[in-house]
């Protein structure tokens, strides 16, 4: 697949790579929302882990970990490298539209974008769980731009 | 003289031409250039002899004569007309009827036989395609449980190039011919790198192509049994009668001295090449697996072609693998890399978990890959993984100690 230079570049470079401790440890860690999405046998899984500053309700570090192709891994860097610093509405909203227009993503890595927006609506209802906030059930399965 | 990038290691896709073919083949373009058809001139006698040259190449490659040869537009072409070729002579029932007759295949036959094999089904054929065992190895035992009285054709591929793993070919072709049954191999990536003799091997139909054995591409050649038995075929392109009526149309003489002449290449220097590339492929698959835990060589162990591996790479994806080696030109079995999005067939009927499909490289090797190479692309692989596994939470999960079987996944 000949890709453009933004999704090379995130590929090459990725932002954020990794996580905050051990699923255990993080799983412990109220300031620690974890989305884990996909699935092995469909060529790709998602790890979206978001640390959250309790005082202000910001986002203050995000870090991925993905199994699957270059424009997986380069959407869930690019989601990463947004996150940081914006409140939990503010990421409730991305959309894998942004994504798709932002990497140059083809038609048929768009599902890659929508995984990556599920990884963090994951990572958000996860830290909302731990924290006995309300979990945004809005579905927006119908946004989803080519899925 | 420093290592050129990027490094080809896709031979079992195609490979370069070797430049004394093109030598051979050049004078066919713009001073030989007559129709061989042409019977009352010089031109077209020029035409024919270059024509004959690389029948008798041809034949002589795999055992065969001269009037035992027609030559195609490639292995697809081949693959189609003895198949189809063949189904439609020796049926037992008309076009339109049922129970025309029963075709033995396998799983993990290239495209170029299953479509066919397939097509013959909607029109009233029976196919059974064998799966085949873990190893990927068709052995003759399976197309003896496989066979039934009406069975008229065994079509299994010498070997197969997603593994390079070698089928029973000679001791399949003895049971056909035991039983009457037309034998067909698809030795596309056999023939011009092992020894082919169509005599020992029992083989009535043989398929292979010019352009995966250093030749050019757009011609291939059938071999078509003529004793024992006398094998007919209906002729799928009708019009000038070339081929002896098998495969009309203007012969392409270029193409076909090119071929011819990668066939007399190949004669002198195939057993060469095959002990040379036997020990680079296990140089690669030793280095890889001394390096890297959680990595699967797919496919039998011994019974593969000296120069095709095919690895899986637990926890990372074949696409995202082919991007970190990008100065090495070769291919996965990940969906992401499939026009169908889906992961490669051949891994999956052998066994080998979606998962692990969606993790495998095929290397391929040629005649002028050197040892500069093959460290460079191990090293490469080794270096790729090992970032794709710092990236990748099934490896951490790997771990610690999670049965990535027993996870919920959320499929999507």
């Amino acid at each position: 697949m000949a890709y453009g230079p933004k999704i090379i570049d995130h590929y090459e470079r990725p932002r954020n790579v990794g996580n905050f401790g051990t699923q255990e440890a993080m799983k412990a860690d109220k300031k620690i929302g974890v989305g884990l999405v996909g699935a092995p046998e469909c060529g790709d899984v998602m790890q979206l882990c978001i640390k959250v500053d309790q005082a202000t309700g910001k986002i203050e570090d995000a870090k991925f970990k993905t199994f699957g192709c270059g424009s997986a891994i380069a959407s869930s860097s690019l989601a990463t490298e947004w996150l940081k610093g914006m409140s939990l509405d503010q990421a409730q909203d991305l959309r894998n539209t942004q994504i798709v227009e932002e990497l140059s993503l083809p038609p048929v890595k768009i599902h890659c974008s929508v995984l990556a927006e599920d990884a963090v609506k994951a990572a958000l209802a996860d830290y909302r769980k731990k924290n006995g906030l309300p979990v945004e059930d809005h579905d927006h399965a119908g946004d989803h731009a080519g899925a | 003289m420093p290592l050129q990038l990027p490094i080809y290691m896709d031979h079992a896709a195609t490979t370069p031409c070797d430049p004394r073919v093109v030598e051979a083949m050049l004078p066919y373009f713009t001073e030989k250039f007559g129709n061989s058809g042409s019977r009352n001139h010089s031109f077209g006698w020029a035409a024919e002899e270059g024509a004959d040259y690389g029948r008798e190449m041809a034949a002589r490659l795999i055992g065969a004569t001269e009037k035992e040869i027609i030559f195609t537009s490639g292995a697809t072409e081949g693959n189609n007309l003895a198949i189809k070729g063949s189904a439609y002579m020796y049926q037992k029932a008309p076009a339109g009827a049922a129970k025309r007759g029963h075709i033995v295949s396998c799983l993990i036959e290239h495209k170029a036989v299953l479509d066919p094999c397939k097509r013959l089904q909607k029109e009233g054929f029976d196919v059974t395609f064998i799966e085949p065992p873990a190893d990927g190895v068709v052995t003759a035992e399976m197309v003896k449980n496989a066979l039934r009285d009406d069975t008229i054709l065994v079509t299994i591929m010498w070997a197969n190039n997603e593994l390079g793993t070698i089928n029973e070919v000679r001791q399949i072709g003895s049971l056909c011919k035991e039983r009457g049954i037309i034998f067909h191999t698809d030795a596309t990536q056999w023939a011009g790198k092992m020894p082919t003799d169509v005599e020992a091997d029992n083989i009535d139909l043989l398929t292979w192509s010019a352009h995966k054995m250093y030749g050019p591409k757009g011609v291939g050649a059938l071999y078509v049994r003529r004793h024992r038995p006398r094998v007919r075929l209906q002729a799928l392109q009708e019009g000038g009668g070339q081929e002896r009526g098998f495969r009309s149309g203007t012969l392409n003489i270029s193409g076909i001295v090119g071929m011819g002449k990668a066939c007399e290449i190949a004669m002198a220097e195939m057993e060469h090449d095959a002990i040379r590339l036997a020990k680079l492929k296990a140089k690669i698959e030793a280095g890889v697996l001394a390096q890297l835990d959680s990595c699967v060589v797919n496919g039998h162990k011994d019974k593969r072609l000296p120069h095709i591996t095919n690895i899986s790479f637990g926890f990372v994806e074949g696409e995202g693998l082919m991007m970190a080696v990008k100065d090495i030109a070769c291919s996965s079995g990940s969906a992401c890399t499939s026009a169908s999005l889906e992961p490669s067939y051949v891994l999956k009927s052998i066994g080998v978990g979606d998962e692990l499909a969606h993790s495998s490289l095929r290397l391929s090797l040629g005649k002028w890959t050197t040892d500069e190479q093959v460290e460079h692309t191990t090293s490469a692989v080794v270096q790729g993984v090992k970032k794709l596994r710092a990236m990748s939470p099934l490896y951490d999960m790997h771990k610690e100690g999670i049965d990535l079987s027993k996870v919920q996944w959320a499929h999507h």
